[in-house]
């Protein structure tokens, strides 16, 4: 299983790390901003499921996902991030995200988030 | 603006971030917290050395200050990050960040008003100052946990037109 880790702090990225580690067979790729995480997919191929955090400069998650989605209409997109207001969720929702999770997160829940995504994309963790 | 209505902060937006420090240290450090009496500042030192600050826009506007003392910001980021950092590190920096963003993050959440958060900036070194809106007070908010004390500095105000 293949992540896509975006996230301009490498703290949180490391966070999500051990996380995915308890998961069989888990490798990451990591980005620091929506720009780098558009040029991973194309230097990395095609990933299982991506992280991504809104709020990063350069290139925020939103535009990003709004961007993945322009040829990339499967691989699950999780929001990991501190918009928690219900217009935010929804934005992102319409922009492509199969799930979101606010910070701040517990494994459980985080591990629970992935799970469901997949589930509901007919992949399993 | 009269002096009485430039003075008040409202007290739903302090009550905002006492309960969002609270979550987030219980969440990311598993540390529970004791949030003491919030009191006015007017000198613009943080209480502490290392600051964690964080920005706002829209109808909120100014900034709040992650204030830690300098021990209590090495035990709190061990905690956070399951390692030890080094203080000048930018990994040090990073996680003092990530910690501010999600307490001015989970804040705003209740704040019942569109605002919204900058990225995180972070300053460490004795005496260094913050530049505050001078028409609103800095509540600071006092915390005590297992993890080390450290302080919430609120310096914003509610406007009621969004500049385009």
């Amino acid at each position: 299983m293949k992540f896509l880790l975006v996230d301009d702090s490498r703290t949180m990225r490391n966070i999500w790390k051990k996380v995915i580690s308890s998961l069989e067979n888990s490798e990451t790729v990591e980005a620091g901003d929506g720009v780098e995480g558009l040029n991973a997919i194309k230097e990395n191929g095609p990933v299982d499921i991506m992280l991504v955090d809104w709020n990063m400069p350069n290139m925020d998650g939103l535009t990003m996902v709004k961007k993945v989605r322009e040829t990339d209409k499967t691989t699950p997109i999780i929001m990991v991030t501190t918009e928690a207001e219900k217009p935010r969720i929804i934005e992102a929702i319409k922009a492509g995200v199969n799930n979101y999770v606010v910070k701040p997160f517990t494994p459980d829940a985080l591990l629970g988030k992935i799970d469901e995504t997949l589930k509901r994309a007919g992949q399993t963790a | 603006m009269a002096d009485e209505e430039k003075k008040q902060v409202n007290p739903k937006l302090i009550a905002a971030f006492v309960n969002s420090t609270q979550n987030v240290l219980k969440t990311m450090v598993q540390a529970n917290s004791k949030i003491g009496k919030p009191a006015q500042k007017f000198d613009p030192k943080p209480s502490y050395d290392v600051s964690g600050i964080v920005g706002f826009s829209g109808e909120v506007v100014g900034s709040v200050v992650i204030s830690f003392r300098e021990q209590s910001a090495i035990d709190i980021v061990e905690a956070f990050c399951g390692e030890k950092l080094d203080l000048h590190s930018e990994d040090f920096a990073d996680a003092i960040g990530e910690l501010s963003n999600m307490i001015a993050g989970n804040a705003k959440k209740d704040f019942g008003l569109e605002a919204h958060i900058g990225i995180p900036s972070v300053i460490i070194g004795t005496g260094h100052s913050i530049a505050r809106l001078r028409d609103v007070p800095c509540v600071v908010i006092p915390c005590t946990s297992e993890v080390g004390d450290f302080a919430v500095e609120v310096n914003i105000k509610q406007v009621s037109c969004v500049p385009a």
